[in-house]
């Protein structure tokens, strides 16, 4: 029964996957490549429970932390260009709206 | 086996048979959908309701053990992440000016910056200007 | 202070769970990332001067945690229905919801039930509203997020804002 399971989610993950390789905008590859580590998560676990072997969770357990990480930081690094201090004043107040482009920036 | 084990294996195989009907709508519907902003719901589908289902089917099969407990961790830690991650996309999206139609009242004005603003940012693009 | 001793327990029952080796080496190395981790908290609370406030009563987030997952086998089977039926949403909207909350953590979780419950994404908070995105908008949707803003504002405990 397992087995049915991990099947499923290997379908839908490359269903996700088909859906990142073909989403015409940015933002469709970003939200199927959370959706992918989310489906991930699931699978690794799923797998764990197949093969009997329960240490896969703290795999499972990374991947959904490194995923979160991940996206927040793929999205920022879009809207800011940079990853690290995106702050425009030294105190410290972040930028209200809008990337850099929409401030009259060229890249 | 008595009546109550059967009764609880029968639970699980449900809630894990139903997660994965969920996550498989989910891609589903994140494929055939016609935009971003359709495609954003269903994928909230799996992120809700196929990843609650299989946590729980998942924890009714490890029983009173540690792995019920990690997967515990897991369940709560996508509960709080997958909408904030989801948010933080449509947020992005819409932030960038990339609306659905109709919607043309949510667009954000463009903010000029004073020149003292504009001239620390120009310095930031270019940390390494005069030389490395 | 009570805050700092709260996670530092929570931090090393976490540890204890997780690593399931207990020779000293990494005992010790176990000690010192708690103390890592909790001075970073501390330091990061000095940084921005921004305190985090939980002004939200236990029993009253278990009860509500329940009512969410009902709206959320509801919400999920109409999104599923709409998936399955084979015709491309037409009724999409983006709209305002009035938020009643006082406290940060309240809000938060008033915009992630919006969020989790599939057919509505929060996309933009602002002071006192939400710009919402719904997959089929109608008339009762706007009910259901009021009725929703209602049961979250009750799980704020009464003196929301006093003293931080």
């Amino acid at each position: 029964m397992f087995s049915l399971a991990t099947l499923a989610l290997f379908l839908g993950m490359c269903i996700v996957l088909a859906r990142l390789y073909a989403g015409p905008t940015l933002y469709d590859r970003v939200l199927a490549g959370n959706a992918f580590g989310t489906y991930t998560v699931l699978f690794i676990g799923v797998l764990g429970f197949l093969t009997g072997r329960p240490d896969f969770l703290d795999i499972a357990l990374l991947y959904a932390l490194i995923n979160f990480v991940g996206t927040i930081a793929v999205l920022k690094y879009f809207r800011y260009r940079a990853i690290g201090d995106t702050s425009p004043s030294p105190k410290g107040k972040p930028v209200l709206h809008g990337n850099l482009k929409d401030q009259g920036y060229k890249h | 086996m008595n009546f109550f084990q059967i009764f609880v294996e029968a639970i699980s195989w449900i809630a894990i048979l139903g997660g994965c009907a969920f996550m498989l709508v989910g891609a589903i519907g994140a494929l055939r959908f016609p935009d971003f902003w359709t495609r954003i719901h269903a994928v909230s589908v799996a992120d809700s309701a196929g990843m609650l289902l299989l946590t729980l089917g998942m924890c009714i099969q490890g029983g009173f053990t540690l792995v019920t407990v990690k997967l515990i961790i897991i369940g709560v830690f996508l509960f709080i992440t997958g909408p904030t991650a989801t948010h933080a996309v449509a947020n992005a999206a819409m932030v960038s000016g990339f609306l659905p139609k109709g919607a043309d009242e949510f667009r954000k004005p463009k903010i000029a910056h004073d020149a003292k603003t504009r001239k620390l940012k120009a310095k930031k693009k270019s940390p390494l200007k005069g030389g490395l | 202070m009570f805050q700092t001793i709260v996670a530092t327990l929570g931090l090393a029952a976490l540890w204890l769970l997780m690593s399931g080796l207990y020779k000293p080496l990494i005992f010790i190395l176990g000690i010192i990332s708690v103390f890592l981790a909790i001075f970073i908290i501390r330091r990061m609370d000095k940084v921005d001067d921004h305190k985090l406030g939980y002004d939200i009563g236990i029993f009253s987030t278990a009860k509500y945690l329940l009512w969410l997952m009902v709206e959320i086998a509801k919400s999920n089977w109409a999104v599923t229905k709409t998936i399955l039926s084979g015709k491309a949403p037409d009724s999409q909207k983006m709209f305002e919801v009035h938020v009643t909350q006082k406290s940060e953590i309240a809000q938060v979780i008033f915009a992630n039930s919006i969020t989790l419950t599939p057919g509505t994404v929060t996309v933009e908070s602002e002071d006192d509203n939400f710009v919402v995105h719904a997959l089929d908008f109608d008339d009762g949707d706007m009910g259901a997020l009021t009725d929703m803003d209602e049961h979250v504002t009750a799980i704020e405990t009464k003196n929301v804002g006093a003293v931080k």
